[in-house]
């Protein structure tokens, strides 16, 4: 075999992988990525119910009821919109009022059935998601925001 | 005192790092010896310099000196002495120290232990590393001064962040850095080669070890770190595709590739350029990586505040080292000569196919990580890329590289046999099989996808020792015979059997959690009990204890299986006074390779206690994988021939260049 054959062969499969690879990630993208929404574009966009989003602002204060069985319900809010969701299971410690979460689920009529509840490490740290929410809202304070601090990644 | 010590120790090495990064090039150039061998002292000396300034904050927060802001912050004097000792680097400027540390301690090592190379190509790979240290330095001297005096020393710190005050943060991160941090050399070797214009084997053999070394530590850090991710709440578990996850995980991908491509090039001295390729873009994948990380660009559910500013000069050390790397090679990478040919079934062929799909792979985890950046930036929609997407793309990838494992190592090289391979995989397939047809049996089709998926494990496992068989010619010639063969056998075909072998261990751990893991979120009164997969909890009651700087709420269990106590299981919920803060340990009870995993959640109106109760089948063998794998690379890295050396190449004299200076005796 000649090294241009070789070369070939080489080229060929490695384009014929890459083809692959591509065709895969096209497709999972158009199904398995979500999309960030702020409770008022969620007011406002009319999103189809069932899709899958997530949401960020902050926990509504006063609006955390626990239930049975682990059940929680409480709403996110951006100063300007709520949207109510619920879940079971345990909330991440610093899951507090007022503070801010970002949670994932399917879309509902009442709210946002959600199986996510996202925690920070830091409770002096505002997820940007939420940051981008709030100052999208109008109700973003300069002095909330980050200081210093790291990751021990 | 010792803060300004610890600053200026950092200048210093500075200053010695900017002569390393020019004198040996100059030398190079001249054939200066002097100056090449100046490189090998100022390695040295730089590391020390480091290792004064990383040992000055390490005596700031020990002794909880909270004039130091750095301290201050992250500090706290009630705090056991261990997580003093770790919150140096629980915090930016302290973990960009640790990363210069780890840096200058390699540049050290080849400084140290590279006494049978070449004196240019030493020269320029010193010079190279100091490049990359003087960036660092500087990022950390101009942007990140862990140093920083307050006006006014407060009487008190503010603690770490009690989810860090942890033993993970004491092992996870240092590893981790040993890995990617190590992978330098590997760069730092190719540039060194293209600035030469010349690779032969030999470069290979040089390059191999150090590449194995940061490569075991990369996977037992990722290991760590996701044995630490899985037993902290709220943190998505052993693995979630988070950002920073795949921060660590791409230059694993990438060296792992590198590994195996290198092989090739050591062996039969073919994909030079494509092996310079990979050593380039492993390290470019570690800068990424930091990036990623201390930028915060991206959502992670590992992030802590983080500073843009800061974020932009790490972006441009890393546009001016990869851009200038990839540059540098585009110029010199074709003069590289090619190298010997081979049939596409053969083992290089093999060893390509095994680049081919690790490379794609981590393509497929580079697009996904960065997919909603690019997004944001051009549409202004923010998504998030999660489980579902890798799994859909890596998955496949991956599955198809497990699948092709066996047959590499059974090869011979140049042309090799598929046929005869696949005769002699036989007993591996019978093996896959019948734990493919066992696993049904026992688990049912309750999931269709995880008994192929212990099939393919076993598969794996069965041709790495397959392979063993061969060589030893085990069942084939008699015993004391095949012993004799096992003691000739190179520690790297060992090395190489182990090491994939783990990475099927791996894979059974991560399909027995996903898929037959049981789980029971309920409230409980003491006294009361619950039964999960034939385990069974008693709640015996809650108790207040106090911790060095924290107050805990004990929840007791005894654990019985067939009414045996078995255990006793202890979830409890910290409250850290300093930051207001409570912090949920999960109590963990191993049971073979499985484990039990209970947390607490919050009392309910009732007087009863929320928990949550896992039951994970395997899981144990995730981490207990990549420690084999591990042990793999330290078996090939003890190998003969990496300790020995690379025999001087046979060169033609003619090619030789002549020193254009003949030394005056």
């Amino acid at each position: 075999m000649t090294r241009k054959q070789r070369r070939l062969i080489l080229i060929g499969s490695s384009l014929g992988v890459l083809a692959i690879a591509a065709a895969l990630v096209l497709s999972a993208l158009s199904d398995s990525i979500v999309f960030f929404n702020s409770p008022t574009d969620i007011a406002e966009k009319h999103i189809a119910p069932g899709t899958r989003i997530r949401v960020g602002g902050l926990v509504k204060p006063g609006s955390v009821q626990r239930g049975e069985n682990l059940n929680i319900r409480f709403e996110v809010t951006d100063g300007k919109s709520d949207v109510p969701v619920r879940y079971q299971g345990i909330v991440p410690d610093l899951f507090r009022e007022g503070q801010g979460v970002v949670t994932e689920g399917k879309l509902e009529a009442g709210g946002i059935a959600a199986d996510m509840v996202l925690a920070k490490h830091d409770e002096r740290y505002m997820p940007r998601e939420v940051v981008d929410a709030l100052k999208k809202s109008g109700r973003w304070e300069e002095e909330a925001g980050q200081t210093g601090g790291g990751t021990p990644r | 005192m010792i803060p300004e010590l610890g600053h200026y120790a950092l200048v210093l090495a500075l200053a010695l790092g900017l002569i390393q990064a020019i004198a040996p090039v100059i030398g190079a150039a001249t054939r200066d010896a002097a100056l090449m061998r100046l490189a090998n002292s100022t390695a040295l000396m730089q590391f020390l310099f480091v290792a004064l300034s990383f040992a000055a904050l390490t005596v700031c927060y020990v002794t909880s000196d909270f004039s130091v802001q750095n301290v201050f912050e992250n500090s706290h004097s009630m705090m056991p002495l261990i997580y003093k000792i770790t919150s140096v680097w629980g915090n930016h400027e302290g973990s960009m120290l640790l990363w210069v540390l780890i840096l200058a301690l390699f540049g050290a090592m080849v400084a140290a232990f590279g006494a049978n190379l070449p004196a240019t190509l030493k020269a320029h790979v010193l010079a190279v590393q100091s490049w990359i240290a003087c960036a660092f330095y500087l990022f950390i001297l101009l942007t990140s001064n862990p140093f920083q005096r307050m006006a006014q020393a407060p009487f008190e710190g503010r603690d770490l962040n009690p989810i860090l005050q942890d033993p993970g943060l004491a092992i996870h991160p240092p590893l981790l850095y040993l890995g990617y941090v190590g992978f330098s050399i590997a760069f730092s070797f190719a540039i060194a080669a293209l600035i030469e214009g010349r690779i032969d084997a030999a470069w290979a053999r040089w390059v191999r070890p150090w590449t194995l070394v940061a490569w075991m530590f990369l996977t037992l850090g990722i290991a760590m770190g996701s044995y630490w991710a899985y037993y902290t709440l709220g943190w998505g578990g052993f693995w979630f595709w988070d950002p920073v996850e795949n921060a660590s995980f791409m230059p694993w991908l990438a060296g792992t590739a590198l590994l195996h491509s290198a092989v090739v090039m050591e062996k039969r001295n073919s994909l030079k350029i494509w092996t310079i390729l990979l050593a380039i873009l492993t390290f470019s994948l570690s800068l990424i990586g930091t990036f990623l990380v201390r930028s915060g660009v991206l959502t992670s559910v590992h992030s802590f505040a983080n500073d843009p500013t800061r974020g932009v000069f790490i972006l441009i050390i890393l546009v001016l080292f990869i851009g200038g790397s990839l540059s540098l090679f585009a110029w010199r990478g074709p003069m590289l000569k090619q190298g010997g040919l081979f049939a596409p079934i053969s083992r290089e062929g093999a060893l390509v196919f095994n680049n081919l799909f690790l490379t794609t792979a981590c393509l497929t985890v580079f697009v996904g990580t960065l997919y909603p950046l690019a997004l944001e930036a051009l549409t202004g929609a923010k998504i998030s890329v999660g489980g579902p997407f890798f799994n859909l793309t890596f998955g496949p990838l991956f599955v198809a590289l497990m699948f092709a494992m066996p047959f590499g190592p059974l090869l011979a090289w140049k042309r090799g046999d598929i046929f005869g391979v696949a005769q002699r995989l036989m007993a591996a397939f019978g093996v896959g099989l019948v734990a493919v047809a066992a696993t049904f049996a026992v688990k049912g089709g309750q999931s269709i996808l995880a008994p192929f998926g212990i099939g393919l494990a076993f598969f794996v496992m069965a041709g790495a020792l397959v392979d063993l068989v061969e060589r030893t010619a085990l069942f084939r010639a008699p015993l004391a015979m095949s012993r004799m063969r096992a003691a000739g056998l190179p520690r790297s075909v060992w090395g190489t059997a182990v090491a994939h072998f783990g990475i099927a261990v791996t894979l059974l751990g991560i399909i027995g959690a996903a898929s037959w893991g049981t789980e029971r979120i309920l409230a409980l009164k003491p006294t009361q009990t619950v039964s999960l997969s034939g385990y069974e909890l008693s709640f015996d009651g809650l108790a207040e204890r106090s911790g060095p700087n924290y107050q805990a709420q004990v929840a007791k269990f005894t654990v019985r299986s067939g009414g045996v106590p078995v255990g006793v299981m202890e979830p409890s919920k910290r409250n850290f006074s300093s930051r207001s803060m409570t912090t949920n340990e999960a109590a963990l009870l191993t049971r073979g390779a499985g484990q039990l995993y209970l947390s607490l959640g919050d009392a309910e109106p009732d007087g009863s206690l929320a928990i949550r109760l896992y039951y994970k089948p395997l899981v144990m063998l995730i981490w207990l994988g990549a420690v084999v794998m591990m042990l793999g690379g330290a078996l090939s890295l003890s190998d003969r021939r990496l300790r020995v050396g690379a025999p001087k190449p046979a060169r033609k004299p003619a090619a030789k260049p002549k020193p254009a200076l003949q030394p005056a005796e």
